[in-house]
């Protein structure tokens, strides 16, 4: 059993309060992690300064090399993690055992925060649109035509408070050291591993440790701690946590993702052809990730779609996490699948609601302690249907009727958008569209980032202000 | 277990038997009881006068349901006994619906008078004033530290802190205005503490302790540069984890080197205080309450048979038995849990450490500002 001690901006502490994070299934505990209150998130908070002013000694070139090197350990290298050495395969076989998502999973959600980190240089490229990065550094400098830019640092170090189910997210958290600021992380109660082996590799491949804080402990303390006391955070959660901090500027929330595919009246009738680009943006990832499509909106053609998708994804079977097919997570919080999946049949029973998964088996499968809910494709037959949008952390679509005129009121908020169409006038209109984060124009599957664009909520906005500077 | 202690522990038991008699027979005498309990008397399978011989018959009695409490009138929690003196009613919760109620005319006085006898003079300097940094409004605790500084001979400045609606705050989500409550309720400690009153001690919850620590050490101070050497803290929330950060971190260090003493204490409205044996680095900062025998009982007893006492170091939920002759409450099961510890010298009958918020309840506690 390995043992995860909290790290004060890079030093070990050993806490009297020690959790145990156990294997999903059997109950065993794979890891002893040592919590820590608020005091101690509060009080440390008083020293971020000191981890930005280590990361500016060092120049961004030689960030980002050292960055890459955290890559390629983060991925492959024997690190020493806790009180134990982790080989990539020790960590893969410990985040699944602790978060019940298949080995394959896991696989790609290291291959997906090594190539974050690999390719830094030119992600913190698009993040920044070209910016170079001497001029954050240094806090001014000149464009190309002359003019003087002015970047100021909202924050010494940004906090995150991190999700247990989706360990793809640390993307979005990764970059943060190549822009000289710290990291104030509150681990996920079940998935520590991914923030201990970052810092790991980071530490290895030169990052001065005293740049990191990891606060394992209770969520709503800890949280709430971290969001009081840094002065840019992020945090992942439900819609709640969204509603709560939604127009907090210190505060960057992410939750569910509503995101959706919207096919054209001009492209429906080849609706055939995006079938396969329709279930990968569901099941990918487990369907447990904001980018999966939740929703399919289009004007005919429903039915067949939903049916196609349904033969597509409805025979998907819970299958061990190390067979290398497996591609449907556990839930491990005792009654969830089942109330879940109790939402689901209501829903389904309304009159506009038919659900296409039925004929392919029982969807909720229960193997105590853990559930599972293979994937559920409903048909709702017009926009009337109050469940249309709803979103769920499993593959579970909606397939809905509607005009494409309505479409677009129709929708709500959509992390991603996928736009099937050649229509310039609804392009238009989902271009224009508020409610939508990141557009797809065409057939591109809603889990597929372009890491060469700003991706969801765009770091530099969130921690830096454009502002004037004068030099006399 | 030294010959000394075991005949501690025996008289201890023996004081404790003649007490529960006595404290029945007041509770049940036509002329001293209070009308609720003379009531009860008619539903009872057993005569409480005749029937209680020592503490273990109180198990005849079936539990204590806090529900009662909840609502009027009030009197009929008044013993007739003591009908002729000033009465006063304690509340718990109440942010929303009924609060529970508790009438008191001295115990909180005796409780405190009794629980100053083991502050240590070095630390609380007789004489010294005192700052009550916890919840005001109908609350015991508010009373009860105004008298224990009183009984010290000191003066006790008290601030506004309304633990309802931040509860309210807590439930709605309101994280910001949490936020500015907290500061209100510590810049109001501030105040206190840096106007030249000679505050020397003071009582506190561990969150209060900790905001107050860290606002003061944001404008440059400390708790002993503003004068305190004594801390008398209580509170579920108080662990041996926050206890350790507290004394290394925001004291600077143990009584001896900060200067500053702080003993952790458990207690509610039902009950008098629960005093800790010593809390130390070298105990690995464990906390472990003994009741104030024989007023009040602490037991550890089985989850699902609540008669039986656990065996020592097991866990087990956290009993309290109140027996004064203002209140009587037998066998009433609290919302914590724990593990049974024996005896000791100071404290010659069984003590309860570890207490934290009852597992299969404590999705349901809201731990607030204090």
């Amino acid at each position: 059993m390995i043992e995860l001690q909290a790290i004060r901006w890079g030093e070990p502490y050993e806490s009297l309060d020690i959790d145990e994070v156990k294997h999903f299934y059997t109950g065993e505990p794979v890891a002893r992690v040592h919590t820590v209150g608020s005091g101690i998130v509060q009080r440390d908070a008083k020293k971020a300064k000191f981890a930005r002013r280590a990361l500016q000694a060092i120049s961004p070139a030689d960030l980002i090399a050292m960055c890459k090197k955290a890559g390629e350990l983060f991925e492959s290298g024997t690190l020493q993690v806790g009180d134990s050495k982790q080989t990539p395969e020790d960590f893969i076989q410990q985040q699944s055992a602790t978060t019940g998502m298949p080995i394959a999973m896991c696989q790609a959600n290291v291959t997906k925060n090594a190539f974050v980190l690999k390719n830094i240089d030119t992600i913190l490229d698009a993040l920044t649109r070209g910016l170079d990065l001497n001029i954050l550094a240094r806090g001014y400098g000149e464009e190309e035509r002359g003019v003087t830019v002015s970047y100021q640092a909202q924050c010494d170090a940004l906090g995150a408070v991190l999700p247990s189910n989706s360990p793809g997210v640390h993307t979005l958290w990764i970059p943060v050291i190549a822009l000289q600021m710290g990291l104030v992380l509150k681990p996920g109660s079940s998935e520590p591993w991914t923030p201990y082996r970052v810092y790991s590799a980071m530490v290895e491949a030169g990052i001065p440790r005293e740049t990191f804080c990891l606060y394992p402990g209770a969520g709503a303390d800890i949280g709430g701690a971290i969001l009081s006391s840094c002065r840019r955070s992020m945090i992942f959660g439900g819609p709640q946590t969204v509603q709560q901090y939604s127009g907090n500027p210190k505060v960057q929330v992410h939750g569910p993702g509503f995101s959706k595919i919207l096919l054209g009246d001009d492209c429906v009738d080849d609706w055939e052809q995006y079938v396969d680009m329709m279930a990968d943006s569901v099941y990918r990832n487990g369907g447990r990730s904001c980018l999966n499509t939740s929703s399919i909106y289009a004007s005919r053609h429903t039915k067949e779609i939903a049916e196609a998708l349904a033969a597509k994804l409805g025979p998907i079977e819970v299958l061990p996490p190390d067979d290398p097919n497996a591609g449907l997570a556990a839930f491990t919080i005792e009654g969830a699948a089942k109330a879940i999946w109790g939402a689901i049949e209501n829903d389904a029973k309304a009159s506009l609601v038919t659900d296409m998964t039925s004929q392919y088996g029982e969807r909720l499968v229960e193997r105590d302690p853990v559930a599972y809910i293979r994937p559920v494709v409903l048909h709702h037959a017009s926009i009337e249907s109050d469940s249309r949008n709803k979103e769920y952390m499993f593959p579970m679509v909606n397939v809905v009727e509607c005009p494409q005129d309505k479409m677009i009121d129709a929708i709500d908020y959509s992390l991603i958008c996928t736009g099937v169409t050649n229509d310039e006038e609804l392009r238009r209109d989902l271009i224009a569209c508020t409610e939508i984060d990141r557009l797809n124009l065409g057939p591109i599957p809603t889990p597929q980032v372009d890491w060469l664009q700003p991706h969801e909520g765009n770091l530099i906005e969130f921690l830096y202000k454009n502002r004037a500077l004068q030099i006399g | 277990m030294s010959d000394s202690l075991q005949a501690a522990v025996d008289q201890a038991q023996e004081q404790l038997d003649a007490h529960t008699i006595e404290i029945v027979r007041w509770h049940f005498g036509d002329d001293t009881g209070c009308p609720f309990w003379l009531e009860k008397k008619r539903e009872l399978n057993f005569d409480p006068l005749t029937e209680v011989k020592c503490f273990a018959d109180l198990d005849k009695f079936p539990d204590f349901e806090d529900e009662w409490l909840r609502g009027g009138p009030v009197r009929r929690w008044v013993p007739q006994g003591l009908a002729h003196e000033p009465v006063y009613v304690f509340e718990t919760g109440g942010t929303t619906g009924v609060p529970k109620s508790r009438i008191a005319m001295e115990d909180f006085r005796t409780d405190y008078s009794n629980f100053s006898d083991t502050l240590p003079d070095e630390y609380f300097p007789p004489g010294s004033n005192w700052l009550m940094l916890g919840p005001s409004g109908p609350r015991r605790l508010r009373l009860a530290v105004e008298h224990l500084a009183q009984h010290r001979g000191g003066i006790c400045f008290c601030i506004d802190l309304d633990p309802r609606w931040v509860i309210k705050l807590i439930k709605k989500g309101w994280m910001d205005h949490l936020e500015e409550y907290k500061k209100h309720c510590i810049d109001q400690a501030v105040t206190i503490l840096t106007a030249g009153h000679d505050v020397k001690c003071m009582f506190g919850t561990p969150k209060l302790i900790e905001q107050l620590c860290l606002e003061l050490e944001n404008r440059g101070t400390s708790l002993a540069e503003c004068g305190i050497t004594g801390i008398f803290s209580g509170g579920t929330e108080f662990t041996p984890q926050w206890t350790k950060f507290c004394v290394q971190e925001l004291f600077g260090g143990p009584p001896e080197v900060s200067g500053i003493y702080m003993t952790p204490t458990y207690g509610n409205t039902l009950m008098g205080l629960a005093c800790s044996e010593p809390v130390t680095k070298e105990n690995k900062y464990k906390i472990t309450y003994h009741a104030p025998q024989p007023r009040a009982v602490l037991q550890v007893v089985d989850f699902d048979d609540t008669d039986k006492v656990v065996g020592y170091g097991e866990t087990g939920r956290s009993k309290l038995t109140t027996l004064t002759k203002e209140f009587f409450v037998p066998g009433f099961l609290e919302r914590d849990e724990g593990e049974r510890e024996p005896p000791c010298e100071q404290y010659p009958w069984d003590g309860i450490s570890g207490v934290r918020p009852f597992s299969k309840l404590a999705g349901g506690t809201t731990v607030g500002v204090y």
